[in-house]
């Protein structure tokens, strides 16, 4: 895979670095330092939830796909993702942490939407998620995560059931800079089109959508 | 085909487009801004808006199709939105004529309505046509049969059939106030550009990996989530058989330059446009539906153009052989 390529040496720099310091690899268990956290490593619960669900700014993390969240915690470290919570935990977890922590929330059970999933209610929100806005290059957002954002392989993550707060954080991150780890600049590019009125509705409009597909994955 | 007279026509549409840029919307003004079409005047080499099959003509600019919000309630109106849903995802809405796994809207964007992505509003107008492709005249909905035939890889609905009259009813409603035979600006794909070098499918392979595998994936097979492809595949037996257009280099490369990758459109050079549409075309895919049995016939029959790589070797492989 070119990326795997691409991303080795890294990799091994941070890897490098984090032997350097003579710091042990984490050995709590990935359930422990999900609900107790490890040292540095504050529970993940106790901004992620113990469900994983994510809440405010805080996004879901049970259900996604590994690999997208393991790039996350390594794009944390080198600033292709600027947060200022959580690149001293991504630091500390160290690459195996990253694949741990990824593998422990990616298998963990997502509840399906609680209230009713909006479809083509004739909202800006269902337009820009549904249609996009060609006229300026800004494709349907399920072109890409799939049918209602439920998240498409390791490179389009599932934005069904994310958090409101945590997508405009994100389409606003791209837009600023702060997030630039889109492949082909694709979000940098739609974010800064999008007015804030079309962040916030389509954000709402993802959040009520079932992270669940109906009928079940295959 | 003749390159002078193509070269001619092309300066002579540009300077007409140049000429009328004032009356012109801007591109961006698409679907919020309705204008009325403008007539260009007469041009010398133009066809009278007649479409001619194989022979440029002067373009009309200024179209700005409806929005989906202005389908109209009522019987006509539903017949439109059926349209609309079958284009968009025709294996859901007209499984029984779809034998692969495109859906129309995977090569006219936007639901048919983007300009440089053959949108419908610039295909009505020009039907009935004759087409050198069956050599006869093709009403509409024999246009339509042509693409589940070839680009769907289908069985086509008999004429009459609701799922083609839902088509046109779409297409028709999308085109209102279109003039009758106008080649609008935006119809079709643009492909009137050639690559500073021939193709090549070396480099098309390395533009296929920095921009196309990302969603298509590495061996052109593209991406399904729930037992549905998301991104389609481009080649293999579930993309376009050998004789759909977008087989052509110049289609594909007029497509990929103003439409690929998916929001970033004319991002990539004319080389590499050329270079990538090269390698897509390059692989295996359904057979032609003509196929006569012999390749070698097959292709001097239906295939007789530098824009088609059916029955020509390729990186070592003779193409044009089929895939299930």
């Amino acid at each position: 895979m070119p990326r795997t390529r691409k991303w080795l040496p890294m990799t091994l720099i941070a890897a490098g670095a984090f032997l350097a310091q003579g710091a042990s690899a984490q050995t709590a268990s990935p359930e422990v330092i999900a609900s107790k956290g490890d040292g540095a490593i504050v529970a993940c619960a106790t901004c992620h939830g113990s469900d994983g669900a994510g809440t405010g700014t805080f996004p879901r993390l049970a259900g996604l796909n590994a690999e997208y969240m393991r790039r996350q915690l390594e794009d944390f470290t080198n600033g292709r993702r600027e947060n200022a919570v959580m690149q001293p935990i991504a630091e500390a977890l160290g690459e195996e942490g990253w694949v741990a922590m990824s593998n422990y929330f990616a298998d963990m059970p997502v509840a399906a939407a609680s209230g009713p999933v909006p479809g083509e209610d004739g909202s800006v929100g269902a337009r820009i998620a549904l249609r996009g806005a060609w006229n300026r290059q800004v494709p349907a957002c399920v072109q890409c995560h799939g049918p209602g954002g439920i998240g498409v392989g390791e490179d389009f993550p599932a934005i069904a059931g994310q958090p409101a707060g945590y997508i405009v954080a994100q389409l606003k991150a791209w837009r600023e800079g702060t997030r630039s780890n889109d492949p082909l600049e694709l979000m940098r590019h739609l974010a800064a089109e999008l007015s804030d009125e079309e962040v916030e509705q389509v954000a709402d409009w993802f959040a009520r959508q079932s992270p669940v597909p109906a009928g079940g994955t295959q | 085909m003749n390159r002078t007279v193509l070269r001619l026509a092309c300066i002579a549409a540009s300077l007409a487009l140049v000429a009328c840029e004032d009356i012109r919307p801007p591109r961006s003004a698409y679907k919020h801004d309705r204008v009325e079409v403008e007539r260009e005047p007469p041009t010398a080499g133009a066809t009278g808006g007649v479409p001619q099959d194989g022979q440029p003509a002067a373009k009309t600019a200024g179209f700005v199709p409806p929005d989906h919000d202005d389908i109209p309630e009522g019987p006509f109106g539903d017949m439109v939105r059926r349209g609309r849903d079958i284009f968009v995802d025709t294996g859901t809405h007209a499984p029984e004529f779809v034998g692969n796994g495109l859906s129309c809207g995977n090569c006219h964007i936007d639901a048919g309505l983007l300009p440089d992505s053959a949108p419908l509003w610039g295909a009505w107008g020009r039907y009935p046509a004759y087409r050198s492709k069956n050599q006869h005249v093709n009403n509409f909905q024999e246009r339509l049969q042509g693409c589940f035939r070839y680009s769907m890889d289908g069985t086509p609905p008999e004429q009459g059939d609701e799922v083609l009259v839902a088509l046109e009813t779409y297409a028709f409603w999308m085109a209102q106030g279109v003039p009758v035979g106008a080649v609008m600006e935006g119809a079709g794909y643009a492909k009137d550009f050639e690559p500073p070098e021939p193709p090549d499918y070396a480099r098309g392979e390395q533009v296929y990996a920095e921009n196309c595998a990302l969603c298509h994936g590495g061996n052109g097979e593209g991406q399904q989530v729930a037992g549905k492809y998301v991104f389609p595949p481009l080649w293999g037996g579930d993309s376009f058989n050998w004789g759909a257009g977008m087989h052509q280099l110049d289609n594909a490369a007029g497509f990929i330059r103003a439409n690929m990758p998916l929001g970033r459109g004319n991002t990539l050079s004319d080389q590499q446009a050329w270079d990538v549409a090269m390698y897509m075309n390059a692989h295996e895919r359904p057979q032609d539906p003509r196929y006569t049995g012999d390749l070698a016939e097959t292709r001097a029959k239906f295939h007789d153009s530098p824009h088609s790589l059916y029955g020509l070797e390729v990186d070592g492989r003779l193409l044009g052989q089929g895939v299930q």
